[in-house]
């Protein structure tokens, strides 16, 4: 059996494997000399959210965060996937809600005035299952986080846009939702598969909401 | 408290460097400071940091980038132009206030 050694021809444009060494170091160590290779990304700092639910209070941290990172110089992606496709749905996207069933963080502060120490205390989960609870507590938290000047999903995607984030929608999600594009924030760059977001986001740190 | 001097003027910083008290600053010393990290104070860069002190004036605290949007009715992505990187942090400052601690 022979081997054949192969060298690119010039200006062969080969797709990156990621098993082709970006840099190669060559360390002197005394007698012997030893080769370092290094894929690592040693560009600037980037994050890369991953935002998987369209939960109102669950869209929120990713957008937070994201924006804060863009504050501080960092290059942002947001990758929009399953539930979390509804946050670049301009048809959902200002619909979003937030629901009491199955979060036993929630109190609330007015009950303090009832009886001192009811403000602490987890309500009741089968008061969420009521209805209309959802449309209440919906309203309940859009109006708190209002009274901290945090806009509203809509207009938090167009200053994230206007700040340079890097915005995608999950192929997969996209289909099978039957999602139509005219449909996503203009700010989505595009409908990306989950391998083309891993490559994008090389050498960032990733959050996964 | 640390001092900094500029060019013979002396003002006080935090131990990251941003002014501590608002009246020692002035326009010509934000043109100075802007020498530092390459950039050239014109109208248009001075627009944002006059509003800045002039809000935190009445606020107390040093508005965030949101709010130069909604209030001060800058565009964001003007003041990612004007000032590149960490836009809120160079502005605040520039304009001799605190390092903005609001999330959003």
């Amino acid at each position: 059996m022979s081997t054949t050694t192969s060298t690119l021809p010039e200006g062969f444009i080969l797709p990156d494997f990621g098993d082709a060494p970006r840099t190669t170091r060559t360390v002197q160590t005394g007698e012997a000399t030893a080769v370092t290779t290094t894929t690592s990304y040693d560009g600037p700092r980037k994050m890369a959210f991953i935002c998987s639910k369209g939960n109102l209070d669950m869209a929120y941290p990713a957008l937070i965060m994201g924006n804060a990172a863009l504050g501080e110089g960092v290059e942002v992606h947001l990758f929009f996937t399953f539930w979390g496709l509804d946050i670049v749905n301009k048809k959902t996207n200002d619909k979003l809600r937030f629901t009491m069933a199955g979060n036993t963080a929630m109190h609330l502060d007015d009950l303090g005035r009832v009886r001192p120490g009811l403000e602490h205390a987890s309500v009741p989960q089968a008061l969420g299952n009521l209805p209309g609870m959802t449309g209440m507590a919906t309203r309940m938290l859009k109006r708190q986080m209002a009274e901290q000047d945090i806009p509203t999903v809509p207009e938090f995607l167009d200053l994230l846009q206007a700040s340079g984030a890097h915005l995608y929608a999950c192929r997969l999600s996209f289909d099978m939702a039957k999602m139509l594009e005219a449909d996503l924030h203009p700010g989505v760059e595009g409908v990306i598969s989950a391998g083309d977001f891993i490559e994008i986001a090389q050498g960032a740190q990733i959050v996964f909401v | 408290m640390p001092t900094n001097t500029l060019n013979g003027r002396s003002f006080a910083v935090d131990e990251e460097g941003f002014l501590t008290d608002r009246d020692q600053w002035s326009e010509e010393l934000a043109t100075e400071l802007a020498a530092l990290i390459g950039i050239e104070l014109d109208e248009e860069h001075l627009a944002p940091l006059r509003f800045m002190r002039e809000d935190s004036s009445r606020t107390g605290v040093t508005p965030t980038l949101r709010r130069m949007q909604t209030v001060g009715g800058f565009d964001v992505r003007a003041l990612f132009g004007l000032y590149p990187g960490k836009p809120a942090k160079k502005m605040a400052w520039l304009a001799g206030l605190r390092k903005p601690v609001g999330c959003v």
